[in-house]
């Protein structure tokens, strides 16, 4: 009974994220299928929860469900087609598509057959992050291992901001108002 | 202790499916969806293996992955508005002026 | 002897530079240079001729021009009686006929070119005759093909004349493709091509048979033929004789020159060269005799029926080419020569004489045609009397050069060990009738009776030539009569001084009499003598009757015999079965075959086809990129899986 509870937790993660991602994918109005895509996100931070990576489910809810959804649905409301519900929202080789993704999967799973856990390096031991905290774990090998990547990171992301802000910025011509 | 392989075999369903979609589907916003599924399965990936492994990089290089994969959703739908703008139109299919 | 280097020199420097700086600078005092550099090349010539009779021979290589392992090339002199003579007649005959185009020519824009051709051609001549390899021969041989080209299309933008020229060119060039074969043959069997070893050696091939195309021969058969190839084109002989009477489309000097006395004697000459070769052949020597039988009299009996002046002597030319040929054939070599000797001083005077003649009638539309000549004696005395000499010559006359000549042939090959010797002798006599009629049916149409052309002339009379054109022909003349006084022979009272000059080169004939006669040789070359003589004068005689005293006899022929009269009027239609034969089918292969399946269709196929499809594919292969960002994820997902695939086949 104690071993059967992770599983069947893992067993309705997985299908839960398989299905909710299923439903994102062939979704004709653009607003269920964002809205389909926060479940799949918030099942993916309990998934994390059962991985011990508290910080990452609550990085994976802040950023990807609070923020990069939310930004898809201001772009989804502001290309308010109304015409996506009518016309055919499959490109016309989609069996194709389909073809490959499952040669894609089988494929790589073959592959997998015969994968064997390597032994475990050691700096993020249950016991460890039992004690301390995920987080503070992985903020210690954040600051002190992966500073440079930290702040290129940081230095991307004002490119990014800049990007966007440059990007949709209207051209005045001169002589027009400021 | 759910092996490590299980989740392996889940991020390569929603790898499958994220692909699948961006193949499929015309809209383009549908499409940046699905890249982020993708990245999303190969996080699951990632962390379970940091789990497996112990090891911190995995979910150090998790975290870089969810920033960049939202600075690139930004940029992505900052383009998508501008085209949008441009041309009144969001299926990809319909672009055809790269030809030749 | 070294000093005969300059012999063929300084002909070559004056045409270099006359060439090169004639159209700016020289022009028309373009004669000076090669006038004098020829006359000087004479001089030397003629000292050269004195020493070899006193005894001297010279053999020496001036410039090796290839030395591979055995194979040795090289511009060497070879100076024996036969090459001596060869170069101060040739000389002198050259100077002349420069002298004589300072008048021909006066008026010509080419002026500078035509001298700068026939110093070169000069040179080339002399290169031919004074080599003492077979390549150095070659290429004389070669180089007055190239020069005769150049000389007949002198005035190339007239059609006919540029046709004639390729004509001359391109059937010599038949004959040359065998000859190049025969000496090819010669290094392969003598390991040189140098003469003095091959001829030293050439007994030991006596007997050597070679297997061609399944028939057993002698290898000395099979060289001689081909050498002879070379021979019937350069000397034009049937069945390469062609060329010859289309050649007078150039100048008349140059037809003096080339056509009677120095390039189309060259054939007799490399015959008589390689006469050692020919006499180890029995069916090589039948061959040139049959072909200069055959040659002559078909001449002959064309030439009585042209109206073109020039026309009747080219084809005298080949009559009597077809002489000298004879001769070789029966093994009387030294004959031959002397028939070439006196035969180019006769017969260039023959065509300076015509040329003089055209010069008077050149206001005329032809100037050539006999039929609006006539009566010029008294308008042209100089030129009316040096022709007739010249005529009574070709004719056999009795104490004239051509007499003598032609009976040392005659009588050669009536006595000849030769079986067809009596053959060649019937065929020779009958055309020395024939000769007679057409040489003084040329005088007497042309110099007596009216003058036809007054109305083509426009009212001009015909005047004599400038000096400058008639002391040549007056100093001809003189050799017409004079050239044969050194070959008189025994039986007439003479040493025969030629036949002995040119013996340690050139041998002597073997006689066969028939029986009963071994003792009486003297009386049957008298009678032989007799009856060419009586042939002679009988064709002078008719040519007088038909021409002269009843001029309706004329008509006789054209009339009787209207069929016989057009084959002999149109050359024996050789010209028509060579085109139907040879030159139709060729321009068929060019233009169907060649041009239309290999050209268009392969080649091009190939050279357009290639880039052709090399568009295609790539017109193809740039569908792929249609712009739309799915093709393009769809092909990534595809590779990325056909990777996997191939991992995990292998």
């Amino acid at each position: 009974m104690e071993a059967l509870l992770p599983k069947a937790i893992f067993v309705y993660l997985a299908a839960a994220l398989v299905i909710t991602s299923i439903l994102v994918v062939t979704n004709k109005n653009a607003v269920h299928a964002v809205l389909w895509m926060l479940v799949m996100f918030l099942h993916q931070a309990v998934l994390f929860i059962t991985l011990d990576a508290e910080f990452l489910a609550a990085v994976q809810i802040i950023v990807y469900a609070g923020a990069v959804l939310v930004l898809f649905l201001f772009v989804v409301y502001m290309i308010n087609l109304r015409t996506e519900l009518k016309i055919k929202n499959f490109t016309v080789f989609w069996p194709a598509a389909l073809f490959v993704s499952v040669a894609l999967l089988i494929l790589a799973s073959q592959a997998l057959k015969d994968f064997r856990t390597p032994s475990p390096v050691g700096d993020m031991s249950p016991a460890a992050i039992a004690k301390v905290g995920h987080a503070k774990l992985l903020g210690q090998a954040l600051f002190t291992e992966h500073i440079l990547s930290f702040e290129a990171v940081g230095v991307l992301l004002l490119v990014a901001v800049l990007g966007a802000v440059v990007l949709t910025r209207r051209i005045r011509m001169r002589g027009e108002g400021v | 202790m759910i092996p490590v392989s299980w989740y392996l075999v889940l991020t390569l369903f929603l790898f499958a499916i994220g692909a699948f979609g961006f193949i499929a589907r015309r809209n383009v916003i549908i499409m940046l969806m699905c890249i982020e599924i993708m990245l999303n399965a190969v996080n699951v990936t990632l962390v379970a293996l940091g789990r497996g492994l112990e090891h911190t990089t995995a979910h150090v290089l998790v975290f870089f992955i969810i920033a960049v994969a939202a600075a690139e959703a930004a940029i992505g739908l900052a383009l998508v508005v501008l085209l949008f703008k441009k041309t009144r139109e969001v299926h990809m299919d319909e672009f055809r002026t790269l030809k030749g | 002897m070294k000093y005969v280097v300059w012999i063929p020199l300084l002909p070559l420097i004056a045409a270099t530079i006359t060439l090169l700086f004639g159209r700016w600078y020289i022009r028309k005092r373009a004669h000076w240079l090669p006038c004098i550099a020829v006359f000087i090349s004479f001089l030397i010539s003629f000292k050269a001729l004195l020493e070899v009779i006193g005894g001297a021979r010279a053999n020496f290589d001036l410039y090796s021009w290839v030395v591979a392992d055995t194979f040795k090339v090289a511009v060497g002199f070879q100076i024996d009686p036969l090459s001596v003579m060869m170069l101060a007649m040739v000389t002198f005959l050259s100077f002349l006929i420069h002298v004589y185009s300072i008048g021909y020519m006066a008026d010509d824009p080419g002026y500078y070119r035509f001298f700068a051709y026939i110093s070169l051609f000069t040179f080339s001549m002399l290169m031919l005759v004074s080599g003492n390899n077979f390549l150095q021969l070659f290429f004389g041989w070669e180089a007055v093909g190239l020069c005769s080209y150049l000389l007949i299309g002198f005035w190339y933008q007239k059609k006919s004349a540029a046709d004639a020229a390729k004509k001359a060119f391109i059937v010599n060039r038949f004959g040359d493709f065998g000859f190049a074969l025969g000496v090819f043959l010669v290094f392969v069997t003598f390991g040189t091509i140098y003469y003095e070893p091959v001829f030293e050696r050439v007994h030991e091939i006596a007997h050597a048979t070679v297997n061609l195309f399944g028939h057993e021969m002698l290898l000395a058969t099979l060289m001689a033929v081909l050498l002879f190839c070379g021979a019937m084109g350069k000397s034009a002989q049937f069945p390469l004789h062609v060329w010859l009477p289309d050649a007078m489309e150039g100048p008349t000097p140059v037809s003096a020159l080339i056509h009677a006395a120095t390039m189309v004697t060259a054939g007799v000459f490399m015959v008589c060269r390689c006469h050692e070769i020919f006499e180890l052949s029995n069916v090589a020597m039948a061959l040139v005799a049959a072909a200069g039988t055959f040659t002559c009299f078909m001449a002959a009996t064309i030439a009585p029926t042209q109206f073109d002046i020039k026309r009747v002597i080219a084809y005298s030319t080949l009559s009597q080419l077809g002489y000298m040929f004879m001769a070789c054939g029966v093994g009387a070599f030294a004959a031959g020569m002397f028939h070439l000797f006196t035969h180019a001083f006769f017969k260039a005077l023959l065509f300076l004489g015509a040329g003089s003649v055209m010069h008077a009638m050149h206001h005329a539309p032809d100037p050539t045609d006999m039929r609006y000549m006539g009566g010029l004696k008294k308008y042209m005395p100089i030129t009316f009397i040096t022709f007739f000499i010249a005529s009574l010559s070709i004719s056999g006359v009795p104490g004239l050069a051509g007499f003598f000549s032609k009976d040392e042939i005659l009588w050669s090959a009536f006595a000849s060990v030769y079986p067809w010797g009596k053959i060649v002798w019937l065929v020779g006599t009958l055309v020395a009738g024939l000769t007679a009629f057409y040489s003084f049916r040329v005088v007497f149409m042309t110099f007596f009776g009216e003058f036809r052309g007054k109305e083509v002339l426009h009212g001009h009379e015909p005047h004599e030539s400038p000096k400058v054109m008639t002391i040549p022909l007056i100093i001809l003349a003189v050799g017409a009569v004079v050239t044969g006084w050194i070959g008189i022979p025994h039986v007439l009272g003479g040493e025969n001084h030629f036949a002995k000059f040119m013996e340690p080169v050139l041998g002597h004939p073997h006689f066969y009499l028939p029986h009963g006669w071994e003792d009486k040789e003297a009386i049957l070359e008298l009678l032989l003598m007799a009856v060419s003589t009586a042939m002679g004068l009988l064709g002078i005689y008719i040519a007088y009757l038909v021409y002269m005293k009843r001029p309706e006899l004329q008509r006789l022929i054209p009339e009787r015999w209207p069929r016989l009269y057009r084959y002999l009027y149109n050359k024996w239609y050789w010209d028509e079965i060579y085109d139907a034969l040879i030159v139709k089918p060729t321009f068929f292969t060019a233009r169907a075959i060649i041009q239309g399946v290999l050209d268009s269709i392969v080649i091009e196929g190939v050279v357009n086809g290639v880039p052709d499809l090399i568009r295609r594919g790539g017109e193809n292969i740039r569908r792929i990129q249609n712009g739309v960002v799915h093709t393009y994820a769809l092909v990534m997902a595809t590779g990325a899986a056909v990777v996997l695939l191939l991992i995990y086949l292998f």
